[in-house]
């Protein structure tokens, strides 16, 4: 789309191009497995680093944003994995089953493998070495993506986890996949996961990416999910992104959703310098109800964007879409959601909502709610508000003896608790609240 | 039941007359030579007998302008443009005129054809008239040149400066010096800086401090000649605590090649100012396959550079095969207003990408944007619009609504907003809805006896009541009547 002269190549791209021609032997992956990468790289190349003249990355100007690439993560060892144990606590005592990956490699010790009827838990590393049947289906394949950073990650891509769960099969406890960078040194980390959930199964995933090294961190992240939703299955996705301070963190969920099914999506994005959360979905068959909802709290000098594609290509499917941010300092939070709504499906009925709280004046709210519709029987809307806190809100609350802290995040936490309520886990609701308390604590 | 014989007789006529300024007048035109050069931007230049320095800033646009590209972002699709093939200057051989006697008959015609009357007497002769009726002056500009203005010395008396730009720039040189290019500047886009080098005609207009301009003012466009490119050019100044109107209106021939229309409106409000700006944009749309058609490409923008001065823009866009065309609002005052009423109808092929932009920059500024966009027929509506608070602007307010309408599976709808706000006391609202009409409304009206057509129609201008009601009387009257030949066809 840019009508401008190709720039030099910035230090970071060169890095890549350097660091993805060392790499591209020793990845996993042969065969056609080899040729996927090979054609996402060309394909990345050809377009360089997203900038602010690439539409869809206008607000987050990569090219600026990340200066060098970090060298690839080596293996954790044993201080890098004693580090990891701590992670995970964000989502507190809820029960579930830990997978553990460890600065971007699955660690098997650390995670819970025990079998289940229908569960069938592998590591990608593995799965793209063996060549296997579920990867050769559908990584790189379950949305067709132009998005340089999904490119850099199949270009890239090291580990992860490959996870299948059998049709009609109900997984008792949330599947709990952990990131986690232990910070021992500079480093960058390109994970990527498949998880097909067959005809009418129920599962609920959360993926938390977090940090347990010291300091800020000084590492960045390129992680992918593919998720393929059967038709009438019922699944939760929860996104946790709780990065280091000093973290550049990219990560992309690309969905395809089947027929009568229920998805339930959130994303809670608390950590990192620069985050961009991008969710690619895509109904694939009619009568599908889905939402999608998220919260960002930022402070300091944090960025945060989430990018959210939603292409209604099935007749009959329903999606609401609620996203909050709370911004405090000189934070930027953008958000930018697209309904698309093709030609043949009709009676699709789509609500977006997006709205900002700009709890100071250096504090930058970006939005663009788009909708591109091409049926003409549907019912779409959207809505989006930036503004302050209510100051007869605020009256009211301070007359009653609250102290004003306290009345700024009770209304604060009533403003994000309207998307939280969102998520179906009743104890994961919780935890999530908590953080957000914690935050607004922290903020006082 | 079968339809009335006078429903029959009402669609059988806007069916044959679909598009019906589509006449090409017969006059012999004095075209500058095919093509764009230093040398097209000097024949213009000399024909407008300008300063040497209007010569020299047209020269600076036309060098700036090879180093620039063709926007691609917005959501239209034509072959590439080729600036060769036009004629950038074409004017009706008798012009420079003392009276409208002079005026080729021809032209008259042309215009009493398409409604706009060119005679003050006409005015005030002819049917009686209400007391106090308000009048119109009309600029008239035909291809290249303005043939014709209207109440020139009634508006004198009142001090108030309404003259083609070409006469401006030769009798007011100081005032179009000021501001001309301060708004819209030489090097906005492409278009613009086009316009910027080779801009022919077009309105000046200034009220000076506490004048509340008479009468409505208003300029109507005619594209006439074969392969021209009209590029107009209007500046409005509101001085300090005046009041002004404008009306704008266009119509072209029907032709099979598409022909180019780039404009730049620039719109000055200074302290207690308003100027409300009303567009009433009805260039030939091309034929049902989409063959021939006025691609419109236009930068309209409003400074509100004054304390509490306020612009209002009204469109009503039913023509165009292309339309590229975002009428922005700069509130850079305290305590100034912005607002965008637009209805965008877009039938068979056409593409509109439309919308507006505004920017608060002042303390206190706010903003209301009402946008309808009705899609019909094979074509795509889009509207996008930005809305963005400086980190300065305190108490910065928005309101937007945009709402399409979607008539028939084979169009498409979008609306693509851009709210950025930079200030925690900013207060920006944003709702969009599409959906198509519904069955039940149609069916009520149905039951009731009105033709599908009539209840379409109905439905349509409820939908859209809101903008229209934004317009002055008479251009309301005209919107309507349009909006019912833009929908024809699209029933059933």
């Amino acid at each position: 789309m840019s009508a401008e002269v190709r720039h030099m190549k910035t230090a970071a791209e060169l890095a890549l191009a350097e660091t993805y021609a060392a790499a591209k032997q020793k990845l996993p992956g042969k065969g056609p497995l080899a040729v996927l990468r090979e054609d996402a790289f060309r394909h990345f190349e050809a377009q360089g680093l997203p900038h602010r003249r690439v539409e869809e990355w206008k607000y987050t100007d990569l090219r600026a944003l990340m200066r060098d690439l970090k060298p690839l993560a080596s293996p954790p060892d044993a201080s890098a994995k004693a580090r990891a144990k701590t992670a995970g606590k964000i989502i507190g005592d809820v029960e579930c089953r830990r997978l553990m990956f460890v600065d971007g490699a699955f660690a098997s010790e650390l995670s819970d493998v025990t079998p289940e009827t229908g569960l069938a838990i592998a590591s990608m590393n593995q799965a793209l070495a063996k060549g296997d049947a579920l990867v050769g289906t559908h990584v790189g394949k379950v949305i067709e993506s132009k998005d340089a950073a999904v490119a850099l990650n199949t270009a890239l891509m090291g580990d992860g986890a490959v996870i299948r769960i059998a049709a009609g099969a109900s997984i008792a406890r949330p599947l709990h996949l952990i990131f986690v960078a232990t910070g021992g040194k500079p480093a960058s980390m390109f994970t990527r996961s498949l998880i097909v959930i067959e005809k009418g199964a129920r599962a609920m995933l959360i993926e938390s990416h977090e940090y347990a090294g010291a300091g800020s961190g000084d590492y960045q992240v390129n992680a992918a999910l593919e998720l393929v939703v059967g038709d009438e299955a019922h699944v939760d996705h929860v996104k946790i992104i709780a990065e280091g301070a000093g973290a550049l963190h990219v990560s992309s969920l690309m969905a395809s959703i089947g027929a009568r099914a229920r998805y339930n999506d959130f994303s809670f994005s608390i950590g990192g310098a620069v985050v961009r959360n991008q969710l690619f979905l895509r109904f694939d068959g009619e009568d599908t109800v889905a939402g999608i909802r998220g919260v960002c709290l930022l402070k300091g000098r944090q960025h945060a964007d989430t990018t959210l594609v939603l292409d209604h290509s099935a007749k009959g499917c329903q999606s609401r879409e609620l996203f909050k941010s709370v911004l405090d300092g000189e934070s930027r939070g953008i958000f930018q959601g697209k309904i698309i709504v093709r030609p043949h499906a009709q009676k699709t009925d789509g609500k977006m909502m997006t709205q900002a709280l700009l709890l100071s004046d250096t504090a930058e709210a970006d939005n663009k709610p788009e909708l591109e519709i091409f049926a003409d029987d549907v019912q779409c809307g959207h809505g989006a508000t930036a503004g302050a806190l209510d100051e007869d809100l605020l009256f009211y609350l301070k007359a009653r003896g609250i102290p004003p802290k306290e009345a700024e995040a009770l209304l604060i936490q009533a403003f994000i608790g309207e998307a939280v309520e969102g998520i179906e886990h009743a104890g994961l609701r919780e935890v999530l609240m908590e953080a957000a308390v914690a935050w607004l604590k922290a903020r006082a | 039941m079968p339809a009335v014989q006078e429903t029959v007789d009402q669609v059988r006529l806007i069916d044959v007359d679909q598009y019906k300024y589509g006449f090409v007048t017969d006059i012999e035109s004095e075209k500058a030579p095919k093509g764009l050069s230093e040398d097209t931007v000097r024949f213009i230049s000399a024909k407008k007998n300008e300063p040497a320095w209007m010569l020299d800033w047209r020269l600076e646009a036309y060098r700036r302008w090879l180093t620039m590209r063709e926007p691609v972002w917005a959501r239209v699709d034509y072959p590439k443009i080729d600036y060769q093939d036009y004629y950038y200057y074409a004017a009706p051989k008798r012009n420079a005129l003392a009276s409208l006697d002079e005026v080729d008959p021809e032209i008259l015609k042309t215009y009493e054809k398409l409604g706009i009357p060119l005679r003050e007497q006409e005015m005030l002769a002819g049917v009686v008239r209400p007391e106090g009726e308000r009048r119109i002056a009309v600029d008239a500009v035909f291809d290249s040149v303005s043939v014709a203005t209207t109440f020139k010395e009634e508006l004198k008396k009142s001090g108030v400066i309404f003259m083609p730009i070409s006469e401006a720039l030769r009798e007011h040189p100081d005032m179009v010096k000021k501001y001309l290019g301060t708004v819209v500047p030489v090097t906005d886009n492409f278009f613009a800086t086009l316009n910027s080098a080779v801009f022919s005609d077009g309105s000046f207009v200034y009220v000076p401090p506490g004048v509340r301009c008479p009468m409505e003012l208003s300029t109507y466009f005619r594209m006439n000649e074969k392969n021209t490119g009209q590029f107009e050019r209007t500046l409005i100044i509101a001085d300090k605590g005046s009041y002004v109107s404008y009306l704008e209106g266009c119509t072209a021939p029907m032709r099979d090649e598409n022909q180019l229309h780039a404009a730049v409106v620039e719109l000055v409000a200074l302290d207690d100012a308003e100027i409300k700006y009303s567009t009433v944009q009805n260039w030939y749309p091309g034929d049902a396959n989409g063959k021939g058609g006025i691609y419109n490409f236009v930068t309209k923008r409003g400074d509100c550079r004054g304390d509490r001065s306020k612009i209002s823009w009204t469109q009503v866009e039913t023509g165009s095969a292309i339309t590229w065309k975002y009428p922005s609002c700069i509130l850079r005052g305290d305590n100034s207003q912005g607002e965008f009423y637009s209805i965008a109808i877009s039938n068979g092929r056409q593409q509109v990408d439309s919308g507006t932009k505004m920017l608060h920059l002042g303390k206190n500024t706010s903003s209301r944007i009402i946008s309808k966009g009705i899609a019909a027929g094979r074509s795509n509506n889009t509207y996008r619009g930005l809305v963005s608070a400086h980190r300065k602007a305190a108490g910065a307010r928005n309101f937007t609504n945009c709402d399409s309408l979607l008539i028939g599976d084979k169009c498409g709808a979008h609306t693509v907003p851009y709210i950025e706000a930079k200030n925690a006391s900013a207060v920006f609202e944003h709702e969009a809805t599409t959906s198509k009409i519904s069955e039940d409304m149609l069916f009520y009206c149905r039951q009731r006896g009105m033709s599908a057509e009539e209840a379409v129609a109905l439905v349509v201008n409820g939908f859209v009541k809101d903008v229209l009601q934004q317009l002055p009387m008479e251009f309301a009257v005209e919107a309507q009547k349009l909006i019912s030949i833009s929908l024809e066809g699209s029933v059933g």
